[in-house]
């Protein structure tokens, strides 16, 4: 689950990590006050979305005046912005951070996450802060270092040290360092989080480090077992896809693409199996979706629907491996969804495993009109050819 | 022979009362693994499935001679089951459990170098030697004893490679799923060295997915150290960055974790590889048979 950026600034500063003085605002008006309250002469309206490469989508605005303050914020709310990490719809913008303009010596990179190959919680900085930092990972990869924490031991003062004269800091600049990498690594764990980063982290004229963006990423696994209650609550349904958002509800993993082609699957590896064949037969698949594995006759009525509601798909491709889920669930699941909501564009099926002849005997004499498949790269033909005929 | 269970293997299984554990219990009883009971705290001293319960691992371990654990206690509580089964000695843990939060595998997993035994999982389907002992909710009637290890991240697709070896007649020495999750205990390396080393195994199949760099480094171990033929095949060449799809570790983030880095450093490395799953059986014939 992602947050916006000033719900992980409020989450910084229960760690002591330091942030700029700022307000988020959801009228030009609160934008306006938001300004006042913070002084100065010079501010910057940011657009909270979950998406970075913010600025040049037009999202960071600076301002010099307080109707210019206002008249930024006025004229990214109630819109979508579009961003190279967004579609091409964009997201909604419901709510600005307003804060106040910095005196900025320089702008680092930081980020925590955890790092898979080495199974450590991992620091990674760089002088090279404010820009794409995969960009610099590719080009100039000398330019980032890393730490990783053994997770018993914890986060130790030599690391923040290492770190910091490795990133080219002075001494009292390694103090502050050690501030904000000991809150972050204390939030990381505490908060189950999956990724922090902070870019940039700015340097001040007096020496000072403040996070001036965070992008923050919770482990959706903590939610589930609900030990994140704050967190839980912030999250922003408007920010998802709302086919993903419903799938969800019905306890099926939904994921939108940009094809023709509906898919039905149980597993995970399968159901990415089954888009990569659709492909490789010459298709284009219209979603992930995994059934999961203790599905029933209702989420799979469920799946079927969501999957045909979509404008886009013109052909859908069913595809289950039986272990635990029985063939014969599944084909009522279908027979009872197609009776639903009727289907108007071919269906193929492929059915394998527990009761699989029980399975395609429903389906052959439910008078649905469904193409049966013997395996995988059979059903991706059979399915393409469909659509395109 | 087999890697990991066999025929002697005693297995006790954690939250053994509970739902999930009583139906998959039941399941692996009926496949002929010796299941010795299992553990519910607070219901020690029941009888379940025919069998003891007790109320600790300790308890368990030391009343039954137990050397495997199966674990399908819920997420929240899994990594408290885990460490209880390393805890108590037994030599293979293997954990179903799916949606365990990483913090709580990152502690795990450190602290399971301090014992001698082997994590499988978690959020996976389990390990089985056929018509010896499986641990796991695969569906039995698939397997086969025969030649083919088996080591894959992804579940159904492991069963995809099982019916396959089986319907061209090769059958499996043991399977095993090591899970979709970024945090995991055995890895496709421990699990190529122990198929190497069995004599039973003629050929092996790794599944594969995208996220992380498991696929790359078992690559190059495969090149410096598995002699036996190896099939590969990787899901996800068109899942989109960023988007986890479905697994926890399936994710592609910061251009790292492609299936086409994957398919290339094991197309490298010797291993023979399939774009479709439907010709996982058929490859390794040939390469086998040949």
């Amino acid at each position: 689950m992602n947050l916006h950026e000033f719900q992980a600034k409020h989450i910084f500063q229960q760690y002591g990590i330091p942030i700029p003085s700022g307000f988020v605002a959801r009228t030009a008006d609160e934008a306006r006050q938001a300004a006042e309250k913070l002084g100065g002469s010079l501010w910057v309206v940011k657009a909270q979305v979950h998406a970075g490469g913010r600025g040049k989508g037009g999202g960071v605005q600076l301002a010099k005046s307080l109707d210019d303050v206002a008249a930024h914020a006025d004229a990214m709310l109630g819109t979508r912005l579009v961003t190279h990490q967004t579609d091409a719809e964009g997201l909604p913008v419901n709510a600005v951070m307003v804060e106040q303009g910095l005196d900025m010596r320089s702008e680092l990179y930081l980020s925590v996450l955890v790092d898979r190959a080495s199974r450590r919680i991992v620091f990674m900085g760089s002088v090279e802060g404010g820009v794409d930092i995969e960009e610099v990972a590719a080009s100039e990869p000398e330019k980032i270092h890393t730490v990783g924490v053994n997770p018993i031991a914890g986060l130790q003062a030599y690391q923040v040290r290492q770190l910091g004269f490795a990133m080219g800091l002075t001494a009292n600049q390694i103090k502050h360092l050690g501030r904000v990498m000991n809150g972050l690594y204390k939030c990381f764990t505490e908060r189950d989080l999956s990724l922090v980063e902070i870019n940039p982290l700015v340097l001040t004229g007096d020496d000072e480090l403040l996070a001036l963006d965070a992008k923050m990423n919770v482990d959706d696994n903590a939610i589930e077992v609900q030990r994140q209650a704050e967190i839980a609550d912030m999250r922003d349904l408007e920010q998802e896809d709302p086919t993903e958002v419903q799938a969800a509800e019905h306890g099926l993993n939904y994921i939108t693409l940009d094809g023709n082609i509906g898919c039905m699957v149980n597993g995970a590896g399968l159901a990415m199996a089954t888009m990569d064949v659709i492909k490789v037969e010459g298709g284009e698949p219209a979603n992930f979706l995994d059934v999961g594995g203790g599905t029933n006759k209702e989420r799979v009525t469920e799946a079927f629907k969501l999957i045909s509601a979509s404008p886009d798909v013109t052909g859908i491709l069913v595809n289950i491996f039986g272990g635990i889920v029985r063939c014969d669930m599944i084909a009522e699941g279908i027979i009872e969804a197609v009776k639903e909501v009727g289907v108007k564009v071919p269906v193929v099926a492929r059915l394998e495993g527990t009761n699989v002849d029980k399975g395609k005997e429903l389906l052959a004499n439910s008078g649905l009109d469904i193409i049966a498949a013997d395996d995988l790269t059979d059903g991706a033909r059979k399915v393409v050819s469909a659509v395109s005929a | 022979m087999s890697i990991l269970v066999d025929a002697n293997t005693k297995v006790l299984v954690q939250g053994f009362t509970g739902k999930q554990g009583s139906f998959h219990a039941e399941q692996c009883i009926n496949y002929g693994t010796n299941v010795v009971g299992g553990v519910t705290p607070g219901r020690g001293g029941d009888s379940h499935l025919e069998r003891p319960v007790f109320n600790t691992m300790r308890e368990g371990v030391a009343a039954t001679g137990a050397d495997a654990s199966m674990i399908y206690v819920p997420a929240a509580f899994a990594a408290d089951a885990i460490l209880e089964a390393a805890d108590a000695g037994v030599r293979i843990i293997c954990c179903i459990t799916e949606g365990i939060p990483a913090q709580d595998m990152l502690r795990v997993r450190e602290a399971l170098n301090y014992y001698d035994a082997t994590l499988i999982g978690p959020n996976c389907p389990g390990v089985i030697t056929p018509d010896e002992c499986k641990i796991g909710i695969m569906p039995g009637p698939i397997h086969k004893a025969g030649k083919i290890g088996i080591v894959s991240r992804s579940g159904t697709l492991t069963y995809e490679a099982v019916k396959q070896t089986t319907d061209v007649g090769l059958g499996q020495s043991t399977c095993v799923g090591i899970g979709g999750d970024p945090i995991q205990g055995l890895n496709f390396i421990d699990a190529m060295a122990q198929f190497e080393a069995d004599r039973a195994t003629q050929g092996i199949v790794m599944v594969g997915e995208i996220g992380g760099t498991a696929e790359e480094e078992a690559a190059e171990y495969i090149k410096a150290n598995v002699s036996k033929p190896v099939v590969a095949y990787i899901a996800g060449v068109t899942a989109p960055a960023g988007k986890r799809m479905g697994h926890a570790g399936a994710i592609i983030s910061g251009g790292k974790g492609t299936a086409a880095d994957k398919f290339g450093a094991l197309e490298s490395a010797g291993v023979a590889t399939v774009r479709s799953p439907a010709e996982i059986g058929q490859r390794m014939d040939q390469l086998v048979s040949g």
